[in-house]
């Protein structure tokens, strides 16, 4: 072993005042995301969730059950149903934060950050930072695939954009209820569970895909309060796209937009810190 | 701060449901030593680790690292201290080099700080030429090297190593050896885990060696191997014989211990050269046939029989060495 010097015990690092460790704090949450997405680009198949899946689910569902779902009101199913695609791909994802975390939990890697000098939250937040970015790209991937096959919007750049940032803000929201789950999970493939148990019902129970007004009556009524139908119907009143959920009276699909805004507001305020408390009871030994 | 104790530990209680892992642990480490924590797995070595570096908290005692409380004050102690743990601790999905620049940027060193002192650990652990290969390629001693090059990042004051060597074939383990040397000529005061007296022996200034969640010796090497010097004798006889006992009680230290089947006699003897020859004689001299005569250096466990004063009971069976028994160097069965 060649002796280079190892200078020794004066070095203690350290931050000083509030400033210094907000900006520690910043620092710790990108070296954390910088970590996460290293993964998905040594692992790409991870991605799948937000690459291949939005394509083949447009596909599917455009080309297959389109020409047999009517629209009321009329309108093109396309355009009905590039915002439920959006939803349904975003809200599916959130179980990788699950599965991620619950993974970070179970491996060695954990205790080396607690014994670190470093803002413990930022596996929390790190992790969160990098699934909104590959939900970005998701959204990105369906506005592609959405154009692909014949999607339009007449809607100014603006309010399309704002269409996306909503769908975005929701699955934020739920990503955090999804970081409880993985955080109280026995094992990653147990968090993964999560996903066929919760999140595709939450999805498909919505207007997402088909109007809900041929829904059994107290299906209609669960549909039409589901959150996600409240984020469907506002990217599809941002879009300009057809939205025939503004005919049925409950108030989420009178308003959409105030409505999915409080939902995502509530989740967060709700689970964001419930998770931080999860974490913290999961590293105390 | 207290006197030159850079790591303290009195009293140290810790239960993990019904398993009492540490049952009232004192040592302490002065600056610029090393300190082996020796014991058998499941001694309590390394929960007495994670308490002094802020995993785990006591349910009683108290635990300081450059007198700092590990209880009260965490944050600040582990701006003090580096960690190499018994379990991969590392990320397998980054490089070598990927994974020292995040230890170094999550102890705020800054990414430029952190670039260059990885590239410094990678080339003095021989691991550059790896440093940008995925550690999921990375050999069980690479990644040793690699874990004491993490916690070396902030070139810590002090220093825990947990069975740093486990696992590791005889060159890597010499590889490991020699880097904890150097760092003792740099001032850095280290405690370090390990089920092998020999490494202890190697490496510590003292030892302290636990057991069921109790310290049962403490000492220098030298004070430790003068304990335990005594070695084992089994004489296998090819039928009992009335005549043994007599001609070997002579030769040994205490009582023979005659198996049920009274063809296997065992005692504790001192080791000298010559000692199975002068066996062979005295009980051919007594006309006992023998099939098997074996002088066994002492084990860890007989080593902490020896050090609790209890000396050691020949049971049915112990004369098979169990080939994962850690034993003393130059020991031969």
């Amino acid at each position: 072993m060649t002796t280079t010097s190892l200078a020794p015990t004066t070095v203690v690092l350290g931050r000083s005042g509030s400033s210094g460790r907000a900006l520690g704090a910043l620092t710790d949450v990108w070296a954390m995301t910088r970590r996460n997405l290293v993964h998905i680009s040594r692992e790409p198949m991870q991605l799948s969730d937000v690459t291949l899946q939005p394509v083949l689910f447009t596909a599917l569902f455009v080309y297959i059950f389109g020409g047999a779902i009517p629209i009321p009101g009329g309108g093109s199913y396309k355009d009905y149903l590039l915002a439920g695609i959006l939803a349904l791909n975003l809200v599916t994802s959130t179980m990788g934060t699950a599965v991620g975390l619950s993974t970070d939990l179970h491996e060695g890697m954990i205790d080396r950050f607690r014994a670190l000098p470093m803002w413990r939250s930022a596996v929390l937040v790190g992790r969160s930072v990098a699934d909104l970015m590959t939900s970005c790209l998701c959204a990105v991937i369906v506005a592609l695939t959405g154009l692909a096959v014949g999607w339009r919007t007449d809607a100014g750049a603006a309010s399309v954009l704002a269409g996306f940032l909503i769908v975005l803000f929701f699955s934020y929201s739920l990503a955090w209820v999804a970081a409880c789950v993985g955080l109280n999970s026995k094992s990653p493939e147990s968090a993964a569970s999560f996903g066929f148990i919760v999140l595709f019902p939450l999805a498909f129970v919505s207007n997402a895909m088909v109007p809900t007004l041929h829904m059994p009556g107290w299906l209609q009524a669960i549909a039409n309060w589901n959150p996600v139908s409240a984020v469907c119907a506002a990217a599809r009143h941002l879009w300009g796209n057809p939205n025939p959920s503004a005919a049925v009276q409950a108030w989420p699909m009178q308003h959409p937009i105030e409505a999915t805004l409080v939902w995502s507001v509530a989740i967060v305020l709700i689970a964001a810190p419930l998770a931080a408390h999860f974490f913290q009871r999961r590293i105390t030994e | 701060m207290g006197a030159d104790l850079m790591i303290e530990a009195e009293g140290l209680h810790k239960r993990y449901g019904e398993t009492v892992a540490l049952a009232g642990v004192d040592f302490s480490v002065p600056a610029g030593t090393i300190l082996g924590l020796l014991g058998p797995n499941g001694a309590g070595k390394t929960t007495a680790v994670r308490i002094l570096t802020t995993l785990a908290l006591p349910d009683a005692g108290r635990g300081a690292v450059a007198g700092i409380d590990v209880v009260k004050h965490p944050g600040e102690v582990r701006r003090h201290i580096g960690v190499a743990a018994q379990d991969a601790t590392l990320d397998p999905l980054l490089t070598g080099r990927q994974n020292l620049v995040l230890v170094g940027e999550l102890s705020d060193m800054g990414r430029a700080a952190s670039r260059t002192r990885a590239q410094e650990l990678l080339a003095q652990f021989e691991l550059t030429d790896a440093a940008d290969r995925v550690l999921k390629g990375y050999s069980g001693g690479m990644r040793r090297r690699l874990d004491l090059a993490a916690s070396l990042m902030t070139r810590p004051p002090v220093l825990f190593l947990d069975e740093p060597t486990t696992g590791l074939d005889p060159t890597s383990r010499q590889r490991v050896w020699e880097a904890i040397r150097e760092l003792l000529k740099d001032g850095v005061t280290v405690l370090l885990t390990t089920q092998y007296l020999e490494e202890a022996d190697a490496l510590a200034h003292r030892i302290v060696v636990v057991d069921h969640g109790r310290v049962i010796a403490n000492g220098t090497p030298t004070e430790l191997k003068e304990a335990s010097r005594s070695a084992h004798l089994v004489v296998t006889l090819s039928r009992p014989d009335p005549g043994a006992v007599g001609a070997v009680a002579p030769l040994v230290v205490g009582a023979v211990h005659v198996s049920e089947d009274g063809r296997r006699l065992s005692a504790a003897v001192d080791a000298a050269s010559g000692l199975a020859t002068e066996v062979v004689r005295v009980l051919d001299a007594a006309g006992v046939l023998v099939d098997n005569i074996e002088v066994r250096q002492p084990s860890l466990d007989d080593v902490f029989f020896s050090l609790t004063r209890g000396h050691i009971e020949e049971e049915e069976g112990v004369g098979v060495v169990d080939g994962n028994q850690p034993e003393l160097e130059g020991s031969h069965a």
